[in-house]
């Protein structure tokens, strides 16, 4: 599904800010799992999503998707097949479009944009039906303003236009850090709804531990570029935040005192 | 005095083609491209060119447009794949233009004055029909015959050419593609993960709309009755006046209301224009400072109208809290502290 091989990547290369982001990475995804991805700040989680996306080129390393080499395919190119969300609402919408016309932008991502009608009435059917089928509260909205919808909603619908075209990969860049916990928590069921109802192939960055406990069927802990530690769904089960402090701490070597404020 | 408002409404409706497209840049691709300066002229000059060794004026115009899409698309490429800043591609874009647009020419300055044009064709074909008596005819009823224009041709011909340029851009900017177009301006960030190609469709937005302004010099100069090299110069401020002033007095509430309001802005810039020169004390040569002054204008004016409203509105809400405070708590504690 999703292949990850020796990935490299270094930010300011010869430079006294030299920093490597990613560190040999390797990392497979077989269909329908779902990854969640923990570490503190800094620890290359989101230069990953990056390079997964193609919106950097890793300097070492492959990465396959369904056994094609995509390493360096550009990122219009490849998010034919992978779905999208940032952490900040803002990002994932266009504020001066109506909520249809960004739902017909995310239905351009695997059909050729052509000089067709953008909205047409059998597509207002169809997004009417697809957000209908998620406590969104927008299947009555379509003509409104994206800028005019709260953070909490400009993300669901960021979310549902990500995954609407069911893509092969989708990437979650903490993509609930942004909004308060009540909506955080409406985001989160969004998402393990959508997920399952596509059996979507989904890695998903987060701070919460918690979240990262609750969610997906593996997990991951990074540090410094590195994975450091890798649970599967039968130890996933058994572990506790608890847990997940003292693997930081193990692989590490050492105190955990700022770290555990940053994890929570 | 109607001679000339006549006069101005008729190019105004030629410049709203020119704005159409400078708001397309502008407003939906949120790129000031000073590309215009130039390819105004470039339109002119291949038209002019092409009319003089013979070519037939449509055709004429047609290729006008076509060097515009060119040289749009050129400072597309110097922005998308040179990196270059778009404030900076477009003047590059406009200096190599103004030489370009002489090699063209050959010559500063054509007179279109014995050729065939757009104009004096379709002028043959009105006059083969009764349209303008008919036009005439309220104005003869009211006694008013010296209100009305000498003839209705330009108005109703170009008037239904922009109608039509105003309905195309419409139409495009709600297809698949021009959505895409408009999410370009709007979030790049979030068209690209759309797998939409951003670069593209900065390129050829910037193509279609210096075709628009193309189209728009090739039929100023046949207007006219002459290209002339110089005729470009601080064009793109008049598309922004067109666009800002239509915006404020018409309204940006959607798509096609907002291009109809550009295309009336086109023309409420050439009436005032118009009517500012016929005072007394105003010269031709200060054309550009009355520009700067309605421009300024159309940005400030909003601004302040909106602030004293809601200043009004403070006010008067206030002025009821201080009275039942007064009533409540008496004189001393209701009284507005100062400095």
């Amino acid at each position: 599904m999703l292949q990850l091989q020796q990935i490299e990547k270094v930010f300011y290369e010869g430079t006294p800010d030299e920093k490597t982001a990613i560190n040999g990475l390797s990392l497979t995804l077989e269909e329908g799992d779902f990854v969640t991805v923990i570490g503190s700040n800094g620890a290359g989680k989101s230069t990953l999503l990056n390079i997964i996306s193609g919106v950097l080129f890793p300097d070492q390393g492959l990465i396959a998707v369904d056994d094609k080499n995509v390493t360096f395919l550009p990122e219009h190119k490849r998010s034919n097949w992978i779905g999208r969300v940032f952490q900040d609402p803002m990002a994932g919408t266009a504020p001066n479009m109506s909520i249809e016309e960004n739902l017909a932008l995310a239905l351009g991502r695997v059909e050729r944009r052509g000089l067709r009608k953008g909205v047409s009435s059998k597509r207002k059917k169809q997004f009417k039906e697809w957000l209908s089928s998620f406590n969104v509260k927008l299947e009555d909205r379509l003509n409104t303003r994206v800028g005019l919808l709260s953070g909490g909603e400009r993300q669901a619908l960021s979310l549902l236009m990500a995954t609407f075209t069911e893509p092969r990969i989708l990437l979650l860049d903490e993509h609930t850090a942004a909004l308060d916990p009540a909506r955080a928590e409406h985001i989160t069921n969004i998402t393990n709804d959508v997920v399952s109802k596509h059996n979507l192939t989904t890695l998903m960055v987060t701070h919460d531990m918690e979240q990262a406990l609750s969610m997906g069927n593996r997990l991951i802990m990074m540090d410094d570029g590195e994975i450091i530690f890798h649970a599967n769904k039968e130890e996933k089960d058994q572990l506790t935040v608890e847990d997940l402090m003292n693997e930081f701490q193990k692989a590490k070597g050492k105190t955990m005192a700022n770290d555990k404020a940053l994890l929570k | 005095m109607i001679n000339a408002l006549y006069g101005a409404l008729e190019s105004g409706l030629i410049y709203a083609i020119m704005a159409l497209g400078v708001y397309l840049t502008f407003r939906i691709l949120d790129f000031p491209d000073l590309t215009v300066d130039g390819s105004f002229v470039t339109g002119g000059a291949v038209a002019s060119i092409l009319m003089v060794n013979g070519t037939s004026p449509f055709l004429a115009t047609l290729a006008g447009g076509g060097a515009g899409f060119i040289a749009g698309c050129i400072t597309g490429v110097l922005h998308t794949k040179g990196k270059i800043n778009p404030l900076l591609a477009g003047i590059l874009m406009m200096i190599a233009l103004w030489s370009i647009n002489l090699r063209i020419m050959g010559r500063p300055n054509i007179p279109l004055l014995n050729e065939s044009t757009l104009f004096t064709q379709g002028k043959e074909f009105w006059q083969s029909m009764p349209v303008d008596q008919w036009l005439m005819a309220p104005f003869n009823w009211l006694g008013i015959t010296a209100f009305a224009p000498s003839t209705f041709f330009v108005i109703i011909s170009v008037g239904v050419l922009v109608i039509l340029f105003k309905k195309l851009l419409d139409w495009f900017l709600h297809t698949e593609a021009g959505l895409a177009l408009r999410a370009t301006g709007d979030n790049a960030r979030m068209v690209k993960s759309l797998s939409a190609n951003t670069n593209q469709h900065i390129i050829i937005g910037l193509g279609i709309s210096n075709a628009f302004v193309a189209i728009s010099g090739a039929l100023i100069v046949q207007y006219n009755g002459f290209a002339d090299v110089g005729l470009g110069i601080g064009m793109i401020i008049v598309g922004l006046a067109s666009v800002i002033i239509g915006e404020g007095l018409f309204g940006k509430s959607s798509i096609a209301r907002t291009t109809l309001a550009v295309v009336l802005g086109a023309i409420a810039y050439r009436l005032i224009l118009s009517v500012a020169l016929q005072l007394e004390f105003v010269s031709a040569s200060d054309l550009k400072l009355i520009t700067a002054l309605i421009v300024t204008g159309a940005l400030v004016v909003p601004t302040w109208w909106k602030q004293w409203r809601d200043k009004q509105e403070r006010v008067k809400k206030q002025k009821e809290l201080t009275k039942t405070l007064e009533q409540e708590r008496g004189k001393d504690v209701a009284a507005a502290s100062t400095d």
